[in-house]
């Protein structure tokens, strides 16, 4: 069975790996410390038990968790086929990742950065082998998301495209291509959005629940971008919209004062139990 | 015990969808807004407000639709309190 190594333990690397034992792949699953895999068990365990009611496959958590091993630090990853990075949008922490990856792993690794702004191009200069790096941006929740982002960089051979295809639809997803560029489609258009609606609560023009009743209820859109927001995570909303501001270099990507201080203020959304909204944890 | 069940489940869903005029029989998430990110929050809130732990054959859509079904899910699993 394919050997599938999954880096960062965070929502975006806990969705993949649950993703991947659902659909039968042997994971390996890597973070920092302990404490973030056993955390990272328990919520596998948990959307497990809802996955039903998310209208998704009823799963026995005990199976999916027998096919996720988890371990601290990348060097675990040697034997797997596959890597899917799903480190936080900070290119210090992903870059010095990536050139770790390149050390420890096998020659024929395939490297998929899942990543939601960063240029692919940028992240396969890291190693020595360009044409085995691809991005693929993952939605969340991830097992409930069937569409993503296939981001092939300057330097992706089709070898590597047609392997990154073939595990995507072996995880029940269909990819759209889309050019490399910072922040491709999606987050090109939503972070400015959740960006924008961030300054509509910072100028205190609406409340965040005023906002978000505006999109569900004229626009039809079943979440708000402000609860879009918590449940992406204000801290990962603040990174993102930082990265197209560096790449672009274009002040329309400016991010609102409101989203630096309530990630300063580890208001960081739905995982932290509040954000633009409290939840019961 | 069913009344002030059903109120804060009634109350929980009104703080976080204020424009949500729902009576205990309707389906909340025919109204169009709320989605099954919400019935994931219900599940925690009726553990954590109860104090019980839902079995996973109770983990379906269907008990979460209305206020009414809640409350009856929560009932079984609240021991009734003992008379005298």
């Amino acid at each position: 069975m394919t050997v599938v190594g999954v880096v960062g333990a965070g929502v975006m690397g806990i969705g993949v790996a649950q993703n991947l034992a659902q659909d039968g792949y042997d994971v390996v699953l890597v973070d920092l410390d302990e404490q973030t895999l056993d955390a990272a068990r328990a919520e596998i365990v948990r959307n497990c038990r809802m996955s039903q009611m998310m209208g998704g496959p009823a799963l026995d958590p005990d199976e999916v968790l027998a096919r996720i091993t988890c371990a601290v630090g990348v060097e675990a990853l040697a034997k797997a086929e596959f890597v899917i990075e799903n480190v936080t949008e900070d290119w210090d922490a992903k870059q010095a990742v990536h050139q770790r990856l390149d050390e420890v792993c096998a020659p024929e690794t395939v490297f998929i950065a899942n990543t939601s702004a960063i240029p692919i191009t940028r992240i396969a200069s890291v190693g020595r082998h360009p044409e085995r790096v691809v991005g693929v941006h993952f939605m969340n929740p991830v097992p409930a998301k069937p569409v993503v982002e296939l981001i092939p960089g300057v330097h992706t051979s089709p070898r590597t495209l047609e392997l990154t295809r073939e595990l995507l639809a072996g995880m029940g997803k269909k990819a759209v291509e889309v050019k490399d560029s910072s922040g491709f489609v999606s987050n090109r258009v939503l972070m400015l959005t959740v960006n924008e609606a961030a300054f509509l609560v910072y100028e205190g023009v609406a409340t965040a629940a005023q906002v978000d009743e505006v999109f569900r209820g004229c626009f039809g859109h079943p979440m708000g971008p402000l609860q879009t927001a918590d449940l992406i995570g204000v801290d990962t909303i603040l990174y993102s919209v930082e990265v197209l501001y560096e790449h672009y270099a274009d002040s329309k990507y400016r991010p609102c004062p409101l989203l630096k201080q309530m990630t300063d203020a580890g208001l960081h959304g739905r995982k932290s139990g509040r954000g633009f909204y409290t939840y019961s944890s | 015990m069913a009344e002030n069940t059903a109120e804060k489940i009634a109350g929980f869903i009104r703080e976080r969808f204020p424009e949500a005029e729902i009576t205990e029989s309707d389906d909340i998430f025919s109204l169009g807004y709320i989605n099954s990110l919400f019935a994931m929050e219900l599940v925690m809130y009726l553990e954590k407000t109860f104090g019980i732990t839902l079995g996973n054959d109770d983990l379906r859509i269907d008990n979460f639709r209305t206020v009414k079904a809640m409350t009856g899910l929560v009932s079984r699993y609240v021991a009734p309190a003992p008379v005298g």
